[in-house]
């Protein structure tokens, strides 16, 4: 169960303003990547971002750049998943690569304003969000498979080693 | 029912006979590219619990994006990716040969039928030369590194016909552009974009490579051209290698056929802080600028340095503002010095970079500080891209530039010719 506030923001949040170019190639710990989460779209976020809470985007979420920062920042400020509209290509690779859930919940979406208190059940699948509930279709098996490991290296290391 | 140029390659690399969108394959690429987040990479293949890469041969690393190193942190990265790929045996290029797109093609590394990932957001531009390629993460990398398999879904398909000709100084760049405002940033999202049309039977390669390099900014997972005899007549200058080219089936399906007539088209402008926030320049003339960039892998080829110089025709760079030109590689940058290009723009006043991704990433050479505005041939002009996020960027082809540049505000290069004559 992921429970928290939610963050709303709009339509092609872009990786760049998730965590910017200048900081991409500069070696950074999680804690560190942590504080520049969002630093170009809501410098407050990073201040205030408590474990659990859930970021809710438009459309084409997280479109630009390839950079993997993208999902981890998000990771490692404790966000629990990552509702919108929509998902770039790449970042929704990387989000589950890292073992960040993202879910595409339209209704959901419109209905959540920033603050309000959302719930996720991830074993029943569905979003809980004053009350109402928003099912959400289970993800492919490889993607549960990846995501309950912590990502793809962790699964992949227990992959290789179960064939070692 | 005839089969894309995505389902046929993805079908052929995962050795099935038949795939169909929305398909999870597993795919063996035939090339795994890299660049400044290699050690990034190797730190993450390191957790695999793996020590050397399956076959280091498939893959090349190629340092671009913060070159040279502008920080001791930056040099440690370079220094440990040089450690890693001197151990594993994996083709290198050092800082100074040039933006790894650029690179890539020019070393005739990917070309028709091949299947290549990299771990940039514009490595679609290799569809430009018939590869079918993509953008993936640093883990995925990684796990590339140590099984030589990926999964990718196998995408719907959407063509693009461009037809007509192209009016004076009106270029590929406004071309995609002009397509990005229409689609939307999300516009291809997913989608495998194959372009035809009159406009594209004509298209040299470099222009090509404009707009495979720029799909990625509407959401497209690859772009293609079909190989033809401007293709083959490039990769023969370049390579000795055969390639197998994959060609769609005439009857392939389609998600959606979108034409694009563009005999009447004006320089395009894309306004901050989005891509697809596209304006004929007629709307945005008369803005100033203090800082000008030529190049970047989207429009840092011999052909845009030739553009840049005919409109600034021997005009001092305008009272004020700085003009950047960063060459796409070295190639280009020996090419232009041989011309004489490179005297030219530096007797305007302009400042002539080592090949590389320049300040495109807002990481080094010339970022952009509070409240300045920036005009640039790159491809992103997201909030913070270039420096500041309190800066405001502009994209535009290089004679959009050049003419930005001589006047100090965004101008119609067509009207400076005029006054010119």
């Amino acid at each position: 169960m992921i429970a928290g506030r939610a963050w709303k923001y709009g339509d092609n949040v872009n990786t760049d303003v998730i965590f910017p170019g200048r900081y991409t190639y500069a070696r950074m710990e999680p804690a560190e990547m942590a504080k520049h989460a969002l630093e170009d779209l809501d410098p407050s976020f990073a201040r205030e971002v408590k474990p659990g809470d859930v970021i809710v985007g438009g459309r084409n979420f997280g479109c630009g750049s390839s950079r993997e920062q993208a999902a981890t920042c998000l990771v490692a400020a404790g966000v629990g998943a990552v509702v919108a509209k929509g998902f770039a290509r790449i970042f929704f690779r990387n989000a589950i690569n890292s073992g960040l859930l993202v879910l595409e919940i339209p209704d959901a979406v419109d209905a959540i304003q920033s603050g309000d208190r959302v719930e996720i059940d991830t074993e029943r699948g569905v979003l809980i969000h004053h009350g109402k509930k928003y099912p959400f279709p289970p993800l492919p098996g490889v993607v549960q498979e990846i995501l309950a490991a912590g990502g793809l290296i962790p699964y992949l290391r227990g992959q290789l080693a179960k064939e070692a | 029912m005839g089969k894309t140029f995505a389902e046929k390659i993805l079908a052929q690399k995962a050795g099935l006979a038949a795939v169909e969108p929305g398909q999870i394959v597993t795919v063996r690429p035939d090339l795994g590219m890299s660049h400044d987040n290699t050690a990034a990479i190797a730190k993450l293949f390191g957790k695999i619990g793996r020590k050397r890469v399956k076959e280091p041969e498939k893959f090349v690393v190629i340092l671009d994006h913060v070159v040279p190193a502008a920080s001791v942190e930056y040099a440690e990265n370079h220094k440990e990716i040089r450690e890693f790929v001197r151990e594993q045996g994996i083709r290198f290029y050092d800082v100074g040969r040039g933006v790894c797109h650029q690179v890539v093609v020019e070393e005739g590394l990917a070309g028709p039928g091949d299947l290549v990932l990299g771990a940039d957001s514009h490595t679609p531009t290799y569809g430009a030369v018939g590869a079918f390629s993509a953008g993936i993460g640093r883990s995925e990398m990684a796990a590339l590194w140590a099984t030589g398999e990926l999964w990718l879904r196998v995408p719907t398909s959407l063509c693009i016909e461009l037809a007509g000709a192209l009016p004076e100084l009106v270029t590929a760049k406004d071309v995609i552009l002009h397509v990005i405002g229409k689609l939307g940033a999300d516009g291809a999202l997913y989608q495998s974009v194959e372009f035809t049309g009159s406009l594209v039977a004509r298209m040299a390669v470099p222009d090509r490579m404009v707009i495979t390099n720029m799909a990625a900014e509407m959401g497209a997972k690859n772009a293609f051209f079909a190989p033809d005899e401007i293709t083959f007549g490039y990769l023969a200058a370049r390579t000795d290698r055969t390639f197998t080219p994959v060609y769609p089936d005439p009857d392939a399906r389609y998600q959606d056929t979108i034409r694009f007539d563009v005999s009447r088209l004006e320089p395009q402008v894309a306004c901050p802080p989005d891509v697809d926030h596209v304006v004929p320049i007629s709307q945005v003339a008369g803005k100033r600028v203090d800082q000008v960039v030529v190049g970047t892998c989207t429009n840092g080829r011999i052909e845009d340095l030739r553009l840049a110089a005919e409109v600034m025709a021997d005009q001092p760079v305008a009272e004020g503002v700085r003009m950047l030109i960063v060459p796409a590689s070295r190639e280009v940058w020996i090419q232009a010095a041989e011309e004489g290009l490179l005297s030219l723009f530096a007797e305007a006043g302009a400042l002539v970079l080592n090949p590389g991704c320049g300040p495109c990433l807002g990481a080094h050479e010339g970022v952009l500080a509070p409240g300045e505005v920036g005009l640039a041939t790159s491809n992103r002009n997201f909030k913070g891209r270039m420096g500041s996020p309190d800066a405001e960027l502009y994209l535009g082809s290089p004679a959009v530039a050049a003419a930005a540049a001589v006047t100090g505000r965004i101008t119609d290069p067509r009207r400076l010719l005029e006054e010119e004559r």
